[in-house]
């Protein structure tokens, strides 16, 4: 309404009425939006955890069943000299394997494409290390790793590991075969196609692998851990969870619970981020259509 | 086989009478080249072809006639299955090496789309090792050549398609070559964007005297570009007419409309009809 007034009263500049409308019409609403897209999924949180303590007390549940809200967030305070330092122990083993799966996974996509017969000879067996459940095969690595936390370490590696290494080698494989023959026609050696060619083609498959790996790298850090029941000093959040449950203690439970989420939510948004960061000046996925 | 003794007449004398080129050695000679891909498809047969330095040369036909087939082999994408490809003048002597004095143009602009402008058109140089700081003269050089020394630093997804095929062309003149390939470079572009290049690339030409080979199936854009144009036919791929087309450069816009140009475009059109039909009989 107030735009249209201030558009029509100067009718002798019309052009410079547009220029500034833009600017002020255009920022609020932005602004707007991103305040909804934040504002919307809190109140949704917000409405689901008033929801959860309404129930509890509505009900009379019991706090081994269904703890409230409140002795839920009590626990987390009260019990964090434990639960601190589970979660220092899966963020160990998640980080450390995600990071072992970016070095292994990408330099064995670069030599799987160095010849047709390196990628016969060794991509049935990432095929096969993927494929066969990490809960069936983490018995015999608990017996072959000289420590619970290297064994836990080679789970999570071995889930986090394929993904990278499937899209880094699809993404090296995909580049465009007219950028290839110009590369070729100027002379290029087996490096600079890596380096300027098929490195920079392959890095949103290889980021997608990123976002990939590193949830399942968490997934994985837990599942190993159930897997091995590992107990005592240095036991990560999946024992603390395990531990909880036998001991009725709920509360406790839900706390270790919210930290995996946490972590998890975390992890997706990090590599999110460093996805965009990478992307968003050239490659379509992270453009805005105009239109 | 009556056709490639057609081709060899003309293509011989016309060329060297013109002022602009040298009666000198041919820049490339193409001699019985023939190129069978692995499924038995003969690409090209006994292609026999000398190109005379400074001339601006077509390669016209419909698809599947090996035009495309012929220039990679010139560029070195790829080995002629039987036959032989020269060089005599000097530069070009290096066998089996890449040519670094050839710029090719491809049908899509075959830009990278994670580097500027700027890097774009640097990768020729920077793969012979150049420097940035060395690079950036010749880079911004060949940009301005194109017209597009204000989008450098712009990506290529930011650009419209006629932009994106200049950068491409300023890319295939940043290491100043003699000849230039240019296989269909304007095919996919509007009308309009597609006249505008010719003339620019007229200009260029005109003033840098390359010489240039440029692959085409549009009968109009070969007679307004070319002064002699390979009529070549599909199944098996090969040449079946080599004319000469004597009209005065620099062309404009009005050459378009002149009867002279007609003309022109009545006779390829017509090499090129018979070609077919030729194909039809067999």
């Amino acid at each position: 309404m107030s735009t249209l007034e201030t558009a029509s009263k100067p009718v002798s500049t019309p052009a410079a009425a547009v220029q500034e409308e833009t600017p002020s019409s255009t920022d609020p609403n932005r602004l707007g939006e991103r305040l909804i897209r934040i504002l919307i999924p809190v109140a949704m949180l917000g409405a689901l955890i008033l929801l959860w303590a309404w129930y509890v007390t509505a009900y009379d549940v019991p706090h081994y069943i269904l703890p409230s809200p409140s002795r839920v967030a009590k626990a987390m305070i009260e019990d964090w000299h434990i639960l601190g330092p589970a979660l220092l122990v899966t963020l160990k083993i998640t980080f450390t394997a995600l990071a072992l799966a970016l070095i292994g996974g990408v330099a064995l996509a670069v030599l799987l494409i160095q010849s047709k017969w390196i990628e016969l000879a060794l991509y049935p067996y990432a095929v096969i290390l993927q494929v066969t459940p990490i809960v069936a095969i983490a018995p015999l690595i608990l017996i072959y790793a000289p420590t619970t936390q290297s064994a836990l370490l080679i789970c999570a590696w071995l889930v986090a590991f394929f993904p990278i290494l499937s899209n880094t080698a699809q993404g090296l494989k995909s580049v465009d075969h007219n950028l290839l023959n110009l590369f070729e026609l100027y002379g290029a050696n087996r490096w600079q196609s890596l380096y300027l060619l098929r490195l920079p083609a392959a890095l949103p498959y290889f980021l997608t692998g990123l976002r990939i790996g590193g949830g399942l790298a968490l997934i994985a850090a837990v599942v190993a851990e159930f897997a091995a029941g590992s107990a005592g000093a240095g036991s990560g959040l999946a024992f603390r969870l395990l531990e909880s449950q036998f001991r009725l203690n709920i509360p406790r439970l839900f706390a270790a619970l919210i930290l995996l989420s946490v972590t998890g939510v975390l992890i997706f948004f990090a590599t999110s981020l460093i996805s965009h960061l990478l992307l968003h000046k050239w490659h379509e996925s992270a453009v805005k259509r105009e239109n | 086989m009556v056709s490639t003794i057609e081709a060899g007449g003309p293509e011989a004398g016309a060329p060297a009478e013109r002022s602009r080129t040298s009666p000198a050695r041919p820049l490339v000679s193409l001699s019985g080249v023939s190129k069978v891909f692995s499924n038995g498809t003969v690409a090209l047969r006994d292609m026999s072809l000398d190109i005379q330095p400074g001339t601006f040369v077509s390669l016209l036909g419909p698809s599947g006639c090996g035009k495309s087939t012929a220039l990679r082999i010139i560029a070195g994408l790829g080995e002629a299955t039987s036959g032989s490809i020269d060089w005599p003048t000097s530069e070009f002597d290096a066998s089996g090496q890449p040519h670094p004095e050839i710029g090719f143009v491809f049908q899509e602009p075959t830009l990278m789309p994670w580097a500027s402008v700027f890097n774009n058109v640097r990768l020729p140089l920077r793969l012979k090792g150049k420097s940035r700081s060395a690079s950036r003269e010749d880079v911004m050089n060949a940009l301005e050549m194109v017209g597009l020394e204000n989008f450098a630093e712009a990506y290529p997804r930011e650009l419209s398609g006629g932009m994106k095929m200049r950068v491409s062309i300023a890319r295939a003149l940043v290491t100043r070559p003699k000849l230039l390939l240019m296989d269909e470079p304007f095919a996919a572009l509007d009308e309009i964007t597609r006249f505008k290049l010719n003339n620019d690339l007229l200009h260029l030409w005109e003033s840098f005297g390359w010489t240039v080979i440029f692959v085409t199936h549009s009968v109009f854009e070969s007679v307004y570009l070319s002064d002699r144009i390979v009529v070549m036919a599909a199944r098996p791929g090969r040449v079946v007419a080599d004319l000469a087309i004597d009209a005065p450069y620099p062309r404009e816009d009005d050459f378009r409309t002149s009867t002279v140009y007609n003309d022109y475009c009545r006779d390829v059109s017509n090499a090129l009809h018979d070609a077919m039909d030729e194909k039809a009989d067999a």
